[in-house]
């Protein structure tokens, strides 16, 4: 679609049918199934309609909306569609804010519609009115508002475009009641063109040259890749580029499962709660390869002592990332996955044992002082590692994670053993401490894997504990385990290395979980006894439908190993 | 160090894009000078100059983040070597004070100024030029009694040959040449 050229539409409000049924004819066109929502009194047109669709569009109901975000950005990520969110005005509206900026931090596509209040009273404070295109201005990649129902067809069609396409994102698209009412002749096309927007970089091969040139001279490279890999379905290209290269994969959190665990050149996860040996040798690489990542500072550590020896290569697609928080010396500004199907065949056949060796020595050390205590116990109160290491054993990996914030985040991103491809959805880039139980929703309903499991803390899942109820009315089948220490435990934890162990309000009196989710009628156990959990866990595994599994975890506890913040990566500490 | 920088931002005529704008300045810390919209000479783009300083590296990331605006087409950062530019300032004195002395024969021949109204209240002054040339006439003025001051953001021209209309067609045929990727996401 062209822009500007929407005058085919009849402007005057007379036509075939309304804007809100133009809007649910766009959804069905541009393949949607399934949304997530609440209504309000701005936005019951487009509710009205919906019920005519109710065999092609499913909408699920969340308990708020912060919930239906999430839910929204859940299902984007285990299907790679673009997730679909509808609220009401006002409330409705700024609800959905921290959502919203959760995505936009992600890379998430997710097509949010509010309703606005009628046209004429736009700018009166009248009621229910927030200027939600100000307010989330800072949070999408593009918004827009739409006043009259011929402008519908437009603006929806570039949303799906934007939010799709490039660096995905969240995009809004704020329409008015009375848009919603009036009538339009209705034309559609999907949009596959805006003069100002070109997400299709055309590719230098200059750049690919002089990256391979880098990478054949190497002699201790390393790759770092994160959630662009995913995005852009270039996982195939990165195992053949790594085993091609014999160069060792680490990943970031948002890139986990894009390199198969089990593999022998992965090198683990990087970050502040990362793995030993990437983050340490991070800082002896005399190159680094970065792919669909942005060196966000959890994973850089103090800027100024990151990998001071290394030549980098930046592979993305987001031009403002390069140069941003780390100098490179080749920028390939592109799509991962064309660059390195282009890289490929310019770079050696390669190994590197010795390199390879230097991971393994501190990945025992590694073992030997923080993951043989975190993941076997021999006494003492159930940990959280042990837990996720059981459910990654017995799922063999083949399974969804769904995490919420905090240490229960970091633990399962230690210990859970990837091997697909999207099987984690969790917060990186915000941190949002109750994204985990409603991503697990929309992760639920888009994902086929057997099981849906989400890690979340006894702080977080009460941060969005109503969206059970969303799980009880559509029998959404996910699993949900509560570690519950007691804590706001990474905040805990904090207090406990840097301040003076004051916990200043971060203990938690909580109530009765398990009761809780009887009261909505999900099955659901506590689990306190080593000797009870892997039992708990196969019944819970083998339970059809949704399941609750709080487990008493150890209550003071820290996340180790640990790049302490202002420090280097290669000063991450194993103990403290 | 820091360098005066003027951004030259071509966008789409949409509301809202100088907020997008200039939100990403703020968010850095880098303080707007001046900053001035209009259409520009391509028929339906918007121009939006605005000069900051800031360090080269800076410039170079707020640029970027300004040309990841959906709506901005295309964002220049020029240092003042780069491009020819001018503002305009306007003061209001005292006719009585100008009619004594030979105040206002400085203010036109040695400043360049240029009466635009006189009556015998007050006169206003219109001076373009550069900003120090500007703050020269005002600590002149500001000696002998100002009763408004105002001056304008700048206004640039470029003095590269390259102009917006071939960028823009080369934008054009690179979008257009290329089959949409079916790879990322959809
Ligand atoms: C919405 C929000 N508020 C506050 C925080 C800061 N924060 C980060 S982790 C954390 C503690 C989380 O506690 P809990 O959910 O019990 O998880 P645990 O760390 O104990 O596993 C807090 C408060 C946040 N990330 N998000
Ligand atoms: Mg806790």
């Amino acid at each position: 679609m062209k822009e500007n050229n929407n005058k085919n539409h009849n402007g005057n409000g007379q036509g075939e049918i309304s804007g809100a049924e133009a809007v649910i004819n766009i959804l069905i066109a541009e393949g949607v199934d399934t949304i997530f929502g609440y209504p309000g009194g701005a936005i019951m047109p487009i509710y009205d309609n919906l019920m005519n669709v109710e065999d092609k569009i499913t909408h699920v109901l969340t308990r708020h909306e912060q919930g239906a975000a999430h839910a929204a950005q859940g299902y984007a990520m285990v299907t790679g569609k673009p997730g679909v969110c509808l609220a009401t005005s006002g409330p409705g509206a700024t609800n959905l804010v921290t959502g919203i900026a959760n995505a936009y931090l992600d890379s998430v596509p997710v097509v949010f519609i509010t309703a606005q209040v009628v046209s004429t009273l736009i700018g009166t404070d009248a009621f229910q009115e927030t200027d939600i295109i100000g307010v989330s201005m800072p949070v999408t990649k593009w918004n827009c508002q739409v006043k009259s129902a011929d402008e519908i067809p437009e603006a929806l069609s570039k949303a799906f475009y934007i939010a799709t396409t490039g660096r995905p994102g969240p995009v809004l698209i704020d329409i008015t009641k009375d848009a919603q009412i009036q009538k339009l002749n209705f034309i559609y096309s999907k949009c596959d063109y805006i003069r100002s927007y070109n997400p299709h970089i055309p590719l230098h091969m200059k750049e690919i040259e002089s990256a391979a040139i880098l990478i054949n001279h190497a002699s201790r490279p390393m790759i770092i890749a994160g959630h662009g890999v995913l995005i852009s379905h270039a996982e195939e290209e990165l195992l053949k580029f790594a085993e091609k290269t014999g160069i060792p994969v680490a990943l970031t959190l948002l890139g986990l499962s894009a390199f198969p665990s089990s593999h022998r050149l992965y090198a683990g996860y990087l970050g502040m709660h990362g793995n030993y040996a990437p983050n340490v040798l991070t800082n002896q690489a005399d190159l680094l390869i970065a792919i669909g990542m942005r060196f966000d500072d959890r994973v850089t550590g103090n800027l100024k002592k990151y990998a001071p020896d290394a030549s980098v290569i930046h592979i993305d697609i987001d031009a403002a990332e390069i140069n941003k928080n780390v100098r490179v010396d080749v920028a390939i500004n592109n799509d991962a996955k064309e660059a390195l199907y282009n890289l490929i065949p310019l770079v050696n056949q390669n190994s590197y044992e010795k390199w390879i060796r230097e991971f393994r020595i501190y990945d025992k050390t590694e073992f030997d002082t923080v993951i043989k205590k975190d993941i076997k116990p021999e006494s003492g109160e159930i940990k959280m590692g042990e837990v996720v290491k059981m459910i990654s054993d017995l799922t063999k990996g083949d399974a969804v994670i769904v995490t919420d914030v905090g240490q229960n985040q970091m633990v399962t991103a230690r210990y859970y053993r990837f091997s697909e491809p999207n099987t984690l959805v969790t917060s990186g880039g915000l941190g949002t401490m109750g994204f985990g139980l409603p991503a697990s929703v929309g992760a639920r309903l888009g994902s086929h894997k057997k099981n849906v499991i989400t890690f979340l803390g006894d702080g977080g899942f009460q941060m969005t504990i109503q969206e059970l109820g969303t799980i009880m009315q559509y029998n959404i089948g996910v699993k949900i385990v509560i570690l519950n220490n007691s804590y706001l435990g990474m905040v805990r934890q904090w207090q406990d290395m840097f301040f003076s162990k004051r916990y200043a309000s971060t203990e938690m009196v909580n109530p009765d979980f398990v009761a809780i989710a009887a009261a909505y009628r999900i099955p659901a156990k506590k689990v306190s006894e080593r000797a009870d959990l892997e039992s708990s866990i196969k019944e819970m595994l083998a339970t059809d439908g949704p399941y609750l599994l709080e487990v008493t975890v150890e209550k003071e506890t820290n996340v180790m190993p640990m790049v302490q913040p202002g420090a280097s990566v290669s000063e991450i500490k194993l103990t403290h | 160090m820091n360098q005066e920088y003027t951004l030259s931002v071509f966008s789409e005529d949409h509301i809202g894009i100088l907020n997008q704008i200039t939100i990403i300045l703020t968010r850095r810390q880098i303080n707007i000078d001046s900053i001035t919209a209009s259409e520009s000479a391509v028929k339906g783009v918007h121009l939006i100059t605005i000069v900051v300083r800031t360090t080269p590296e800076m410039v170079q990331k707020v640029v970027r983040q300004m040309e990841k605006v959906i709506d901005v087409l295309k964002v220049f950062a020029h240092t003042s070597e780069e491009i020819v530019y001018q503002e305009i300032a306007l003061f209001k004195v005292s006719t009585k004070v100008m009619m004594s002395g030979t105040i206002t024969d400085q203010v036109v021949r040695y400043h360049n100024g240029r009466l635009v109204e006189v009556t015998p209240e007050y006169m206003v002054i219109e001076k373009t030029g550069h900003k120090d040339e500007i703050i020269e006439l005002l600590h002149f003025l500001e000696k002998h009694g100002i009763l408004q001051f105002v001056r304008s953001g700048r206004v640039a021209i470029t003095r590269q040959v390259k102009e917006l209309n071939t960028y823009l067609k080369e934008m054009d045929s690179a979008t257009r040449s290329k089959i949409p990727e079916s790879t990322i996401y959809n």
